[in-house]
């Protein structure tokens, strides 16, 4: 079993600059942050490589860091403008039981994150549900469409900090 | 010159009763033969992510109620472990038998519905009169502990919303005992049934890797022969104390990880359950069950992903704090949403009937898939 400050030198050791650092001063969880351009071939590394073999994902979350500048719009509304999204990895090794968090951060106005449906097949409604949610575009996706909302739903991302709900839906009133 | 035959597309759901709740199936057919299976979801969305950012954190408890509804305690109990782990709090002894007890209940309740509707699924609509009788029965002990029969509320963080009952000890042993022959009897009916075996064996049969693969957890993954269990690969509560055996599939009338393993996987984990029960009820030791609960949550800033071993499979908590009293961000790994990914690759050169088939094998309830 290997701690997250061992698989974070063993990846620092393989993928030196897209590998960014060990957060480790958060009382409850550990995680290694990643560049989210390099995130397909890390997240292969991690499920193949001997000794570590991180073959289930259980999760993969969205998260809205909200760091940016907040601003009000005409309808003084709150906007918020820059800084980033985020996605938590969360993996398992049936095998060698140990666990791993991995961490990527995509800038708020053009958030991209490769995708990791080709290595985990459970990604597939994990990151349409956090494109879903947020916006965040997952490139190489096979199906990047809306999953929990309905398909034409164009009013924004839901789980973003400063969304604001739509007054009308397709001609329906909002909130009903 | 060859023409190619084009592939019928055919709508199952949202309003079908075989689809369990609200879940509409797009099958690709070629005359009975299926292509692909599409599942469109998102009918039940209640926003449960959003409604967290805006509540307290002791405020999300029954909202969780409200996911999995066939199994409400325990989504109260994977939510109540994740928060303690934040706050680092230890919970009472009598705080940690009970809620095995409850949330073992709530195990068999849950199995109870999965085998009867699958049976109604499959055409036998018996066992399914024979489960909700004595499904109705667990219901009864939990309501006569909190006073709800559907959606509990009742483990809090650090805690239970009410005491134990004086007469649930001896209720439950009785329940136990009359229990222990229905499955026997439930075996008889159905699971042995050869109709049933001859619908369910060597259909939808799903190899372990492609399980481990899709990330499917819980009754569906042991099926496929793989000894996981997160009661025991990594422990929560107090379930290290108790001995318990972790059932697998072994394709007993077919391939090992077809719907007939699935099924069994279930009755095979009433029994065990009973056995954890039996062994909690009466080591119940004294004590308050609210002298833990913190008088004001406020966890440290930082994220926590925290996996409980539901009936359905594994039921994650990721909780992001910013150290303030409302989470900043509560992120579910629902089972049941993880599990459902697989339909496509399971129906794949089935019938259209097996289709019903191996959705009822995977047990899912459209509450928290939606969420």
């Amino acid at each position: 079993m290997k701690t997250t400050e061992e698989i974070f030198e063993i990846l620092k050791n393989n993928f030196a600059e897209d590998v960014l650092e060990l957060v480790e001063d958060l009382p409850t969880e550990k995680f290694i942050k990643v560049n989210p351009l390099a995130i397909y071939k890390i997240s292969d590394f991690l499920r193949t490589e001997d000794g570590l073999k991180f073959d289930t994902l259980m999760c993969l979350s969205g998260v809205d860091e909200a760091d940016g500048e907040k601003v009000k719009d005409e309808n003084d509304n709150e906007v918020i403008n820059g800084g980033n999204l985020s996605v938590y990895y969360h993996l398992d090794s049936v095998e060698l039981k140990q666990k791993v968090t991995i961490k990527v951060e995509t800038p708020r106005d053009n958030p991209e994150v490769e995708s990791v449906e080709n290595v985990w097949k459970c990604a597939d409604w994990h990151e349409r549900e956090a494109y879903d949610m947020y916006g965040i575009k997952f490139l190489n996706h096979p199906n990047l469409i809306r999953i929990l909302m309905p398909y034409d739903w164009d009013a924004g991302y839901p789980l973003r900090k400063d969304y604001q709900n739509p007054e009308f839906y397709k001609g329906m009133k909002v909130p009903y | 010159m060859s023409l190619k035959t084009q592939e019928m597309v055919l709508n199952m759901g949202p309003q079908h009763p075989s689809t369990h709740g609200v879940l509409r199936l797009e099958l690709e057919l070629e005359g009975e033969l299926i292509l692909d299976v599409k599942p469109h979801i998102g009918y039940l969305h209640r926003c449960f992510e959003k409604h967290c950012e805006a509540m307290t954190y002791p405020q999300v408890i029954p909202y969780t109620d409200r996911m999995d509804y066939l199994a409400a305690m325990y989504n109260n109990f994977g939510y109540a472990v994740a928060v303690e782990r934040m706050l680092g709090i230890e919970v009472p002894e009598r705080v940690e038998y009970i809620r095995v007890i409850m949330g073992e209940l709530q195990r068999i309740a849950s199995h109870l519905v999965a085998i009867g509707t699958y049976g109604i699924d499959i055409g036998a609509f018996t066992p399914f009169l024979y489960c909700f009788r004595d499904r109705e029965k667990i219901l009864n002990l939990f309501e006569m502990t909190c006073g709800a029969r559907l959606l509990y509320n009742y483990m809090w963080v650090g805690g239970l919303s009410h005491d134990i009952h004086p007469d649930f000890q001896r209720l439950t042993k009785e329940f136990i005992d009359y229990f222990k022959p229905q499955v026997k009897e439930l075996n008889n009916l159905l699971s042995y049934n050869k109709i049933f075996i001859d619908r369910t064996a060597d259909v939808g049969v799903l190899p372990l890797d492609t399980a481990i693969n899709y990330g499917i957890t819980g009754p569906n993954l042991r099926a496929s022969g793989l000894k996981f269990d997160i009661r025991k690969d990594d422990p929560y509560s107090i379930y290290d104390r108790f001995d318990f055996d972790i059932p697998i599939g072994e394709g007993t009338h077919g391939t090992v990880g077809d719907c007939w393993d699935r099924y069994y996987i279930r009755v095979l984990e009433i029994e065990q359950s009973i056995r954890i029960i039996e062994q909690a009820i009466d080591n119940i030791p004294e004590g308050d069950v609210q002298s833990a609960i913190p008088k004001r949550i406020k966890p440290p800033k930082g994220t926590i992903y925290t996996r409980v071993e539901n009936p359905k499979g594994e039921l994650g908590y990721f909780i992001i704090s910013d150290g303030s009293v409302n989470p900043w961000r509560v992120k579910v790994r629902a089972p049941s949403f993880v599990n459902l990914t697989v339909m496509g690759e399971l129906c794949k050169g089935h019938l259209v009937a097996d289709v019903i088939a191996i959705l009822g094998s995977i047990d899912i309830v459209l509450g928290e898939i939606d969420r």
